[in-house]
């Protein structure tokens, strides 16, 4: 598997809360920290874009 | 590389107004990519919608728009098509403003068969408001106006677009987003009048009311109750039971009504 980890990025402010992105990642890679998602365990990522599609807020970018 | 959504979005409109885990985002994510796919262009595409939660999708969008009265997205769409048939008209909304007090337009532009595209954002309510039944609300479900349970059969938004006459018809579901985006691309593409319904989720009036405990429910039940047209084939009638078929259901040719209008107007002119 490619080595290089992606980027993530949360966009505070157009976060809600949802937990969706959080709920439906397959490795866990996502946590809520309060009220906004939050990068817990980048290694894990599979770049699948799955938390990217999914959240309602134009909240989470993943750059491969 | 992350998608760029920007792009699409008139400035400064972000955050949106729906509220946590509204399905209405990750739809109007769906179309934007949809939009991107198809390369339209912005100043050749119009997309009108009536009135409600999902009808306030247009002002978002960095298009051609028209936010116009409740129920009649389809009926103002069909006046831009007329003036300017070289356009791409989509129409966006929700269940109540498309199957309720907008039902009439909705399946007269079917029988038309008029080339535009028709997205229903169904989550069986009429959210803005506060949460009255829709034509939508399935049989037992509360509203606000059935608080003992809803007595009334709900509409299935594709069966009856098929049986109004639309040309092509699909139903994806907020849950399978990567979907979305691929249904709306068909039915961009096929010439005559296109319907997509999304079954989406309202967690502030339709989930409280009936027992979901959280957004995550509400997008499980869809994950659930989702089955591809493909599988479905080979699934008895009661393993089918309480499940909604997804994908394209339905498609046909048939004369398209700006065309035909167009022949109307050479006869007029003296021409056969
Ligand atoms: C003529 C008219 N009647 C009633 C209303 C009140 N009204 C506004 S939105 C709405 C229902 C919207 O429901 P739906 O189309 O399902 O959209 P949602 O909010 O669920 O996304 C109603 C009844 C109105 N704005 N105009
Ligand atoms: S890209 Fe996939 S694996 Fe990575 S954080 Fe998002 S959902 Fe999880
Ligand atoms: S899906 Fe989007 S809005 Fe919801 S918690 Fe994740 S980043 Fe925030
Ligand atoms: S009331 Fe329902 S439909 Fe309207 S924005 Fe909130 S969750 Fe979405
Ligand atoms: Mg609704």
């Amino acid at each position: 598997m490619d080595k290089k980890l992606p980027t993530i990025e949360i966009i505070e402010k157009y976060c809600k809360g949802c937990h969706i992105c959080v709920e439906f990642c397959p490795t866990k890679v996502l946590e809520m920290k309060g009220f906004v998602a939050s990068v817990k365990n980048l290694e894990a990522c599979i770049k699948c874009m799955q938390c990217e599609l999914r959240c309602p807020d134009f909240a989470i970018k993943v750059t491969a | 590389m992350a998608f760029d959504y920007d792009k699409y979005i008139r400035p400064g409109k972000l955050p949106h107004i729906w509220c946590p885990g509204c399905g209405h985002g990750i739809v109007m994510k769906g179309l934007i990519r949809a939009i991107d796919t198809l390369g339209l262009e912005k100043n050749n595409t119009a997309i009108v919608s009536g009135i409600g939660c999902a009808s306030r999708l247009p002002g978002y969008l960095d298009f051609c728009t028209l936010h116009t009265a409740h129920g009649r997205a389809a009926a103002f769409a069909t006046g831009v098509k007329m003036a300017r048939p070289e356009m791409n008209v989509i129409c966006v909304g929700g269940d109540g403003d498309g199957t309720a007090i907008g039902g009439n337009h909705f399946i007269h532009a079917c029988r038309r068969n008029i080339n535009m595209t028709y997205i229903v954002m169904n989550n069986n309510i009429y959210g803005m408001t506060g949460g009255q039944f829709s034509p939508c609300t399935p049989t037992g479900a509360k509203a606000s106006t059935t608080p003992y349970g809803n007595p009334d059969p709900a509409f299935d938004v594709a069966k009856l677009a098929i049986g109004a006459g639309a040309t092509f018809v699909a139903r994806g579901t907020a849950y399978h987003a990567t979907q979305i985006d691929k249904l709306i691309v068909e039915a961009v593409q096929h010439k005559g009048f296109s319907v997509v319904e999304i079954l989406d989720d309202c967690p502030t009036t339709y989930g409280r009311r009936n027992k979901f405990k959280s957004v995550i429910e509400m997008m499980n039940r869809l994950k659930d109750i989702a089955v591809p047209v493909k599988a479905a084939e080979k699934m008895t009638p009661e393993q089918l039971q309480g499940k909604i078929i997804t994908g394209v259901l339905f498609k046909e040719e048939r004369p398209e009504y700006t065309a035909e209008y167009a022949k109307v107007i050479e006869r007029a002119k003296g021409g056969k």
